[in-house]
C-alpha cells in the first residue's frame, strides 16, 4: 500500500468519526430539553431549580403527576381535546379527498383557475381571517362551543387537498375506465376504488389533522372561555399560569409530559407517514 | 412540491378557456359531476377566506369593538398606526429580526443537517427521527419547557454556555437578549426544513456527482455547481413558506413573556391580538388595519421572491 493510499484511508475514518460525533452533538442538542421534562416531572421541587443542571432524580417522586392533577382538570380537558380532534380528523378526511376528487379526475371550465386560488388561500395570513371569523362566531352565537373548532374541516383544508389530489392523478386511468366499464356510477368509483387506494395519503392527513387540532393554541384560546369547554392546550397554559403555580416547576413538567406523551406515540407509530406529511415533495405530480 | 407548484402555474398558459356552452352533453355531465365534488371546498373558500378576508378589510375603516355595530371612520386607523403607535414599528422591528434570523436558521441548519445525513450515514432513519422530534411537541408545551432552557439562574443554556465560559445570560430580563432567545429557541424547528431538504438530496441522480467527480470536481465545487443548482426549487420553497409562517409568530410569545421585557419581544401578531382580545373596550377595527398592513407586507414579500425566482430557480428538465 502506497503512502497516498493510507494518507486517504485515515482521513476517511477521522472524517467518519468527526461526522457522527458532530450527529451525536446536534442529537443532544434537540433531545436535551425534552428529556430535562421527562427527569425533572419525578423531581423534588428543590432539584429543579438547583446549578449546575442535574439530570437524574434524588428521589423518584410520581406524585409530581397526581398533584399536578388536582389543579388541573386532565380528564375533562382530555375529552375536550378528544372530541374536536375526532370530530376534525372526520371532516378533514372526509371533505379533501372528496374535493380532491373533483379537482383530480373531471375536466370542467375554470378548474385550473379555480386550484390556483386554492394555492393561493395557502399564503393568507391567520391575522387577516381572525377578527371577521370571530365576529361572525359570536354573531351566530358559537363562541363558548366547539363549533368554530370543528366545522371548518368539513369544508376542505387547501393544502390536505393538494396533498390528496397530487395523490389522485397518480392512479392509473384505466383502474377507472375498468370500473366505469362494468356500470360503476361515479359515487361507487369513489368509495369503491380510489378511497382504498387512497390509504397512504389518508394516513398523511389523518396525522397532519390530529397534529393540528391536538396542538392548537390560539383557537380554542378565543373561542373557549368556559372552564368546562377548555382543551388540554389551554388547561397546561392556565395550569402554569395560576397564582402561586410560577414556581412549581416539577409539577409544571410532569402537566408538559402529560400533554406531550401522546403526541410522541402517535408520532412513533406513524413516523414514516409523518416525514412524508413535512415532505410533500415525494408527491409530486 | 417545488415543482408540482411550478407546473400548476404553467399548466394555464397557452390553453384555450374552455367555456359552458361549447360543451358536449357528455362533457356537461362531467363538468357537473366536477363542481358537485368540489362544491364543499367552494362554500369553504368563500365563507372561510373570501369573507373574512373582504369583510377585515372594510372593517379596518371602522370604528368596532363586538358590541356595538361598526362605525365608519375612513382611514384614520391607519393614520394612528404611521403617526401615533410606537408599538407599531417597534413590533415590526422585532418581527423583522425574527423573520431575518430564524429563517436564515432554518434555511441553512436545515440544508447542512440535511447535507451530513445524505453522506450514506449509517442509522440514517435514527437521525432523522431525533432532528424531526421536538417539532411534533405541542408548541404550549415546548413553550413550558423552554422557558426553564432559558431560565438565567438555573436553566439548561446557561449550563451549557458555562462551558465554554459564557458568563450567565439572564434571556429573558435583558431586551437586547430576549428577542436572540426565540431565536435560539427556533432552532427546535430545523427539523421539519430539514427533512424537506433530505428528500431533495437524495433526489439527485448519482450520475450527476460522477461527472463531475470524472471532470475533476472536489468536494466544494461539487457542492456549488451540482448540488445547490438542482436544490433550487426545494430552498425557493422553503425560504417562501418559512418567511410567510415566521411573520406571524405568535404562541410561544404570548405564553413565554407576552411581549416584555420593555416590550422587546413584542412581534407585529401579538400587538394586532392584544387590540382584538385584550384591550377593553376591543379594538377590532384597530386590529384588522394592522391584519391588512401585515398582509400587504407579506404579499410584497412573496411577489418579490416570486418575481426573482426565475433569476435563481432551476428546474431540471422539462418537469415544470
Amino acid at each position: 500500500m502506497s503512502r497516498d493510499d493510507q494518507l486517504i484511508r485515515v482521513t476517511r475514518v477521522l472524517g467518519r468519526i468527526l461526522l457522527y460525533f458532530t450527529l451525536v452533538a446536534i442529537s443532544l442538542w434537540f433531545l436535551a430539553p425534552l428529556f430535562w421534562m421527562f427527569m425533572s416531572s419525578f423531581m423534588p421541587l428543590e432539584q429543579v431549580g438547583v446549578f449546575p443542571v442535574e439530570w437524574i432524580p434524588r428521589v423518584w417522586q410520581p406524585e409530581n403527576y397526581t398533584d399536578a392533577l388536582k389543579f388541573w382538570n386532565f380528564g375533562t380537558t382530555f375529552r375536550n381535546t378528544m372530541l374536536v380532534t375526532i370530530f376534525s380528523l372526520v371532516g378533514d378526511i372526509g371533505s379533501c379527498t372528496i374535493v380532491a376528487y373533483g379537482f383530480a379526475r373531471f375536466r370542467f371550465p375554470f378548474r385550473d383557475t379555480l386550484f390556483l386560488i386554492l394555492l393561493a388561500t395557502l399564503m393568507l395570513p391567520f391575522a387577516v381571517r381572525l377578527i371577521p371569523v370571530y365576529a361572525a362566531y359570536e354573531a351566530i352565537g358559537w363562541i363558548d362551543t366547539f363549533y368554530p373548532l370543528i366545522v371548518p374541516a368539513f369544508f376542505g383544508n387547501a393544502f390536505y387537498i393538494f396533498i390528496c389530489r397530487q395523490f389522485f392523478l397518480g392512479i392509473p386511468q384505466d383502474l377507472l375506465d375498468a370500473a366505469k366499464i362494468d356500470g360503476a356510477s361515479e359515487v361507487r368509483i369513489f368509495t369503491q376504488v380510489m378511497i382504498p387506494l387512497a390509504k397512504p395519503a389518508i394516513v398523511v392527513i389523518a396525522i397532519l389533522s390530529f397534529q393540528n387540532s391536538w396542538n392548537d393554541f390560539l383557537g380554542p384560546l378565543i373561542y373557549l372561555k368556559d372552564p368546562d369547554l377548555h382543551t388540554l392546550a389551554i388547561g397546561l397554559y392556565k395550569f402554569t399560569s395560576l397564582p402561586g403555580q410560577g414556581g412549581i416547576y416539577n409539577q409544571q413538567m410532569a402537566a408538559s409530559t402529560m400533554m406531550v406523551l401522546p403526541v410522541l406515540i402517535v408520532f412513533f407509530l406513524f413516523q414514516k407517514q409523518f416525514i412524508q406529511g413535512a415532505n410533500i415533495s415525494g408527491l409530486k405530480g | 412540491m417545488a415543482t408540482a407548484f411550478g407546473s400548476q402555474f404553467s399548466s394555464l398558459r397557452g390553453k384555450r378557456r374552455e367555456r359552458w356552452r361549447d360543451l358536449s352533453p357528455m362533457r356537461k355531465r362531467e363538468a357537473k359531476m366536477g363542481l358537485l365534488f368540489i362544491s364543499p371546498w367552494i362554500i369553504g373558500v368563500l365563507l372561510f377566506a373570501l369573507f373574512p378576508f373582504v369583510a377585515s378589510f372594510l372593517l379596518s375603516f371602522t370604528k368596532y369593538n363586538i358590541v356595538a355595530p361598526p362605525q365608519w371612520i375612513g382611514t384614520a386607523h391607519y393614520v394612528e398606526i404611521f403617526t401615533d403607535d410606537p408599538l407599531f414599528l417597534k413590533s415590526l422591528k422585532n418581527t423583522g429580526v425574527y423573520v431575518s434570523g430564524s429563517v436564515a436558521i432554518r434555511i441553512v441548519l436545515g440544508f447542512a443537517l440535511a447535507l451530513l445525513l445524505n453522506t450514506k450515514v449509517r442509522f440514517l432513519g435514527l437521525w432523522r427521527t431525533i432532528f424531526y422530534v421536538p417539532s411534533v411537541v405541542p408548541i404550549v408545551a415546548l413553550s413550558i419547557v423552554w422557558l426553564y432552557v432559558l431560565n438565567a439562574r438555573a436553566g439548561l443554556l446557561n449550563w451549557f454556555l458555562g462551558f465554554f465560559g459564557i458568563p450567565r445570560i439572564r434571556w429573558f430580563a435583558d431586551p437586547d437578549f430576549a428577542m436572540i432567545a426565540f431565536l435560539v429557541m427556533s432552532t427546535t424547528w430545523v427539523g421539519v426544513t430539514m427533512v424537506i431538504f433530505l428528500a431533495g438530496l437524495q433526489g439527485i441522480p448519482e450520475e450527476y456527482y460522477d461527472a463531475a467527480k470524472i471532470d475533476g470536481a472536489n468536494l466544494l465545487q461539487r457542492l456549488w455547481r451540482v448540488t445547490i443548482p438542482l436544490m433550487t426549487p426545494t430552498i425557493y420553497l422553503n425560504v417562501l413558506i418559512n418567511i410567510i409562517g415566521a411573520f406571524q409568530v405568535f404562541t410561544q410569545i404570548f405564553i413565554m413573556t407576552g411581549g416584555a421585557p420593555r416590550d422587546a419581544t413584542r412581534t407585529y401578531v401579538l400587538h394586532l391580538f392584544d387590540h382584538a382580545f385584550q384591550y377593553l373596550p376591543p379594538q377590532m377595527g384597530y386590529s384588522s388595519a394592522l391584519a391588512w398592513i401585515l398582509f400587504m407586507i407579506i404579499f410584497a414579500f412573496t411577489a418579490v421572491i416570486v418575481a426573482t425566482s426565475q433569476r435563481w430557480v432551476f428546474y431540471q428538465g422539462g418537469e415544470a
